[in-house]
C-alpha cells in the first residue's frame, strides 16, 4: 500500500526522486562491502522474504490485523545498506510489476519506507545495543524500539514532504499529529513482531542477525583440544548500562510529544477538531484515511471511536509508548540483577 | 573440450587423504582416498550426516581441504585453479530451485558457458546441446519454476552438462521424484557419456545406474566395491545404517 | 497490501504494444505520469484527453477492460484518503447536502482520484504488456545499475518459492488449529517469520554456491542485447508526448 501518483506535487516527487536515487547509490556500495560477491543472491532473497514477510498478516487488536513494513526488521537482520536495497527493489518490484504505488511517487516511497526505516531503525538499534551490555536481551529490546521509532518517524517524514508539496490543503500540524499517534500504535505492533522475529532467529542461527554480529564471539573459549564453548556470565548490573536506552527512548518520546504540544499550540479551531466536532464527519473514516498514507497496512479500526482528534491518539499512543518502554525496560533490568544474583 | 587428454591420464577425479574440519570445530571427514576413471558411473553411498556433502563441496573447492588433495582429471584444487575446476566438476546440487536461479531455462542453461565467455552462435549450441540430452529443449523459454519437479532436476543437470564438464557429481538425484521422474532421469543419467558421481542413499538407484559403489561412513571411505555385492552384503550395510527397501534383492534385478 | 498479489500482471500477446521494447515502455509510463502528476487540477478536459490516450493503448494491446479494474482495487485505500480529504480540508467551505465540506479540499481529492487513477493505469498497461524478465532487462538498458537490476531478478525468481514456504507454514499452523485471534498469537506468527527469514537466508547462501559451481565470479554474464531502434522510440514516445502536450496547453490556458 503506497503512495501513488497525483499526492506530491512535480518538485517533492522529483526531489525525493534523487534523495532515493543517492541514497541507494550509497547503499549499493556499502552493501558490496558488507556481502561481496554474494550481494546480488543474498539481498534479492531477503527482499523476496521482506515481500513474503509484508504478506503475514498479524492481529494488532480484537477483529484487526496489520503487516510488516519490515525495514526496521531487514537492518537489524543484514545490516541498514542491505536492508535500503532490498526495501528499495521491493518497492521497485511493486511499482512496476504489480502497479502497487506511483511511477512518480517512487522517490518518496522509497526514501520513507526504504531509506527513513531502515536508517532511523538501525540508528535506535545502534544506540540501545551499545549502551547496553552486549546480550541477547538488549538485541531483542533495541528492535523493538528501532522498529517501534522507525514507524512515525517516518509518517512524521511523510508530513514534512506533505508540507512541502503536498496537493491537499491540509493544515500540517494536524496531519503531523494524527500520522504520529496512529503510527505510534502501528509502531507497537511492528516492534512486537519486529523483536519476537529478530528473537526467534537469534534462538536457532544467532551468526545470521547482522545487529548481533558480535555476540556469538566471546562464547567460545580455544582450549588445547578445540574449541569449548561458555555460558556467558550475567552482565554486571551497573545501573549506568541500564540508563542510556531510557534517556534515548525518552528523548525520542520527548520528541513526538513535542510534535503533539506543537499541535495543540497552534491548532486552529478549525483544524481536526473542529471537523470531528462536526456531526457530518464519520469518525469512523478518518484514522483508516491517514492510516493509508506511505507507511500503512495496519487495519486499527478498533481504536477509532476514542480518537476524537488526532491529537489525543498522538498523547495515547505517546503514552503507551511510555509505559510499554517502562514495563519492559524494568522487567530487563530486574532479570539482570536476578542473574547476577543467581 | 575435455582437457584430462592433455594430462595424458585416464583418471576424473583422485581424491587423497581428505580431511576437513568445519570452523567450529567440528571435523566431517577423517582422510578420504577415492579414484574414478573416466567414463564410470560411481554412487557414493552414506548415512545421513557420514560426510558426503561436505566432500561434494570439496570437489569443486566451495570448501578448500584442511588436509589431502582433490584432483580433477589431473589438474588440484587450488584457489589458482577454481575457475578451470569449476568448469571441469559439474554440481547439481540436491534442490533444483537453488541452481536454477535465473528467470528463463535458456539464461540459466547459458549462466555457466557464458561465464567461461561463451557468446553468440557457439553459447546458443551449447544451451540447445544440453537442454536436448535431457529432452528439456521444448521448455528453453520458460521461467523455471513453471515446471515441474521432475523437469526441473533435468533442466538442473543441463545447466551443468552445458559447461562440458569433466566429471557430473549428482548430490541426492532421486529425492522428491516420482516413479516416472526418477525412471526418466535414470535413462537420461545412463546415456550421458560423462563420468558420474553419484552422492544417494537411495540404494537401488545406485544398483540401477552405478557398476561401482562407494560407501562413506564416519568420514572416511567403508568400502569401494562392486554395487552389487556392497548391497548383498547385509553386515556391511547394517554396519553403515545403509537399508535396502523392503522386499528388495539385488540379485533379482538384473542390470 | 492483499494476498494473491504476487501474481504479476504479465498478459501474454503479440501487439505493437507488447512487441516495444521494454526500455522504451518504462520510460514511456514514467513520462506519462509526470505529464499527469504536471497538469493542473482544473483542468478537466486535459485529464479526458489523458484518459482517452490509455483506453487506446489498452484497445491496442488488447488487454481486457475488466482485468485492468480489478487490478485497480489497489487504489481503494487512496480513495478514502480523497473522500477525506475535503471534510478535514481547510479553507472556504461549502455546504452539501447539509454538510460543511472544504472546496479547496474537494479540489484536492479530486486531483488525488485523478491523477492517481491515471497513474495507476498507467503502470497496470506497463506491467501488463511486459514479460517480467524483459522488464529487467529494459531497466538494465536504462543504465540501472546493474546489482540492484539482479537484486531484483533474485526477487522475483524466488518469490513464489518463499511465499510457497510461508504459505506451507500457515497451513501447518492452521491444521494444528492455530487461529490468529489476537495480539497473544504475535510470538507464533513471528516465529514463522523468523523460520522464514533463515530459510530464505539459507537458499541465497546455496543460490551463491550454485553460482560460484558454474563459474560466477562476480559479474552477470552479459548476454543479452536489447536494442531500440529510433523509429520504436518514437512510437512509445507518442503517450507520453500527448499526455506532456496536454498538460502544457492546460497550463497556458489555466
Amino acid at each position: 500500500m503506497h503512495v501513488p501518483d497525483g499526492f506530491f506535487d512535480v518538485p517533492v516527487s522529483a526531489g525525493a526522486g534523487v534523495v532515493a536515487a543517492a541514497g541507494v547509490a550509497v547503499c549499493l556500495r556499502r552493501a558490496r562491502r558488507e556481502l561481496d560477491d554474494r550481494t546480488a543472491p543474498m539481498a534479492g532473497l531477503v527482499a523476496a522474504f521482506i515481500f513474503a514477510v509484508q504478506m503475514l498478516n498479524f492481529p494488532v487488536a480484537a477483529g484487526t490485523s496489520g503487516h510488516l513494513l519490515g525495514g526496521a526488521l531487514a537492518a537489524i537482520l543484514v545490516g541498514p545498506a542491505t536492508a535500503v536495497l532490498c526495501v528499495a527493489v521491493v518497492l521497485l518490484v511493486q511499482g512496476f510489476f504489480f502497479a502497487d504505488g506511483g511511477l512518480t511517487a517512487l522517490g518518496v516511497n522509497i526514501t520513507l519506507m526504504a531509506i527513513v526505516t531502515s536508517v532511523v531503525g538501525w540508528t535506535v538499534f545502534r544506540l540501545v545495543t551499545r549502551s547496553a551490555p552486549r546480550s541477547r536481551t538488549a538485541v531483542v529490546v533495541g528492535s523493538f524500539l528501532a522498529a517501534l521509532v522507525s514507524v512515525p518517524v517516518a509518517a512524521l517524514a511523510f508530513t514534512a514532504l506533505f508540507w512541502l508539496g503536498g496537493t491537499a490543503p491540509i493544515e500540517v500540524s494536524s496531519v503531523a499529529a494524527a500520522m504520529g499517534g496512529v503510527h505510534v500504535l502501528i509502531g507497537l505492533g511492528e516492534g512486537l513482531i519486529t523483536a519476537l522475529t529478530v528473537s526467534s532467529v537469534l534462538a536457532v542461527r544467532p551468526d545470521l542477525v547482522y545487529g548481533a554480529r558480535g555476540l556469538a564471539a566471546p562464547l567460545v573459549l580455544r582450549t588445547a583440544d578445540g574449541e569449548v564453548p561458555v555460558d556467558r556470565p550475567a552482565p554486571a548490573p551497573a545501573p549506568r548500562l541500564g540508563l542510556r536506552p531510557v534517556l534515548v527512548g525518552g528523548g525520542l518520546v520527548a520528541l513526538l510529544l513535542a510534535g503533539v504540544v506543537s499541535f495543540y499550540a497552534s491548532s486552529a479551531p478549525d483544524g481536526l477538531n473542529k471537523v470531528a466536532a462536526d456531526k457530518g464527519f464519520n469518525a469512523n473514516e478518518k484514522p483508516h484515511d491517514f492510516e493509508s498514507g506511505p507507511l500503512a497496512g495496519y487495519g486499527v479500526g478498533g481504536i477509532e471511536n476514542e480518537r476524537l482528534s488526532g491529537g489525543l491518539a498522538g498523547i495515547a499512543g505517546v503514552g503507551i509508548t511510555v509505559l510499554a518502554g517502562g514495563a519492559i525496560f524494568y522487567t530487563v533490568r530486574r532479570r539482570r540483577q536476578d542473574k547476577a544474583v543467581v | 573440450m575435455t582437457s584430462g587428454a592433455e594430462s595424458g591420464t585416464a583418471v576424473s577425479l583422485q581424491v587423497s587423504g581428505l580431511a576437513y574440519a568445519y570452523p567450529d570445530g567440528t571435523q566431517a571427514l577423517f582422510g578420504v582416498d577415492l579414484t574414478i576413471t573416466r567414463g564410470e558411473r560411481v554412487a557414493l553411498l552414506g548415512p545421513n550426516g557420514a560426510g558426503k556433502t561436505t566432500l561434494v563441496m570439496h570437489l569443486n573447492g566451495i570448501l578448500t581441504a584442511g588436509h589431502g588433495t582433490v584432483e580433477v582429471a589431473g589438474l588440484p584444487v587450488r584457489s589458482d585453479t577454481l575457475r578451470e575446476i569449476r568448469r571441469r566438476v559439474g554440481l547439481v546440487f540436491q534442490d533444483p530451485d537453488d541452481q536454477l536461479f535465473m528467470p528463463t531455462v535458456r539464461e540459466d542453461v547459458a549462466f555457466g558457458p557464458a561465464n567461461l565467455g561463451l557468446r553468440g552462435a557457439e553459447l546458443d549450441r551449447r544451451v540447445r546441446d544440453a537442454l536436448d540430452r535431457v529432452g528439456m529443449l521444448e521448455a528453453m523459454d520458460r521461467p523455471p519454476h513453471h515446471l515441474s519437479f521432475g523437469q526441473r532436476r533435468r533442466v538442473a543437470v543441463a545447466t551443468v552438462l552445458a559447461m562440458e564438464p569433466e566429471i557430473l557429481v549428482l548430490d541426492e538425484p532421486s529425492s522428491n521424484l516420482d516413479p516416472a521422474s526418477r525412471r526418466e532421469l535414470a535413462e537420461i543419467l545412463r546415456n550421458l557419456d560423462v563420468t558420474v558421481l553419484m552422492v544417494t542413499h537411495d540404494l537401488p538407484y545406485a544398483l540401477e545406474l552405478c557398476e561401482r559403489s562407494l560407501i562413506l561412513s564416519e568420514g572416511v571411505i567403508a568400502a569401494d566395491g562392486p554395487t552389487r555385492s556392497l548391497l548383498a552384503d547385509d553386515e556391511l550395510l547394517a554396519a553403515h545404517r545403509l537399508e535396502l527397501p523392503y522386499g528388495f534383492a539385488p540379485s533379482a534385478h538384473p542390470r | 497490501m492483499s494476498a494473491g498479489h504476487h501474481h504479476a500482471l504479465y498478459v501474454p500477446g503479440d501487439t505493437p504494444v507488447h512487441r516495444l521494447p521494454p526500455q522504451c515502455k518504462l520510460i514511456a509510463a514514467l513520462g506519462f505520469a509526470v505529464a499527469v502528476v504536471a497538469t493542473p487540477r482544473e483542468a478537466w478536459g486535459a485529464f479526458a484527453v489523458d484518459a482517452l490516450l490509455l483506453a487506446v493503448v489498452a484497445v491496442v494491446a488488447r488487454i481486457p477492460p475488466g482485468m485492468v479494474l480489478r487490478r485497480m482495487v489497489i487504489e481503494v485505500p487512496f480513495v478514502l484518503f480523497a473522500v477525506a480529504i475535503p471534510f478535514i480540508g481547510l479553507g472556504e467551505r461549502v455546504e452539501v447536502l447539509g454538510v460543511s465540506l472544504s472546496l479547496p479540499g474537494l479540489w484536492a481529492a479530486w486531483n488525488i482520484l485523478a491523477k492517481a487513477t491515471l497513474g495507476v493505469v498507467a503502470s497496470i498497461l506497463l506491467a501488463a504488456t511486459t514479460e517480467p524478465r524483459a522488464m529487467l532487462l529494459g531497466a538494465e538498458r536504462l543504465r540501472l545499475p546493474s546489482l540492484l537490476v539482479q537484486i531484483a531478478m533474485f526477487m522475483l525468481r524466488y518469490m513464489s518459492v518463499i511465499l510457497d514456504q510461508a504459505r506451507r507454514m500457515r497451513i501447518a499452523r492452521e491444521s494444528r488449529g492455530f487461529v490468529a485471534r489476537d495480539i497473544r498469537q504475535a510470538p507464533v506468527l513471528a516465529r514463522s517469520a523468523g523460520a522464514l527469514f533463515i530459510r530464505s537466508y539459507e537458499r541465497g547462501e546455496r543460490v551463491h554456491l550454485a553460482m560460484l559451481s558454474r563459474g560466477y565470479t562476480g559479474q552477470m554474464p552479459a548476454v543479452h542485447d536489447l536494442p531500440a531502434s529510433g523509429r520504436q522510440w518514437g512510437a512509445a514516445a507518442v503517450l507520453p508526448v500527448l499526455a506532456l502536450t496536454t498538460a502544457l496547453i492546460a497550463r497556458s490556458l489555466a
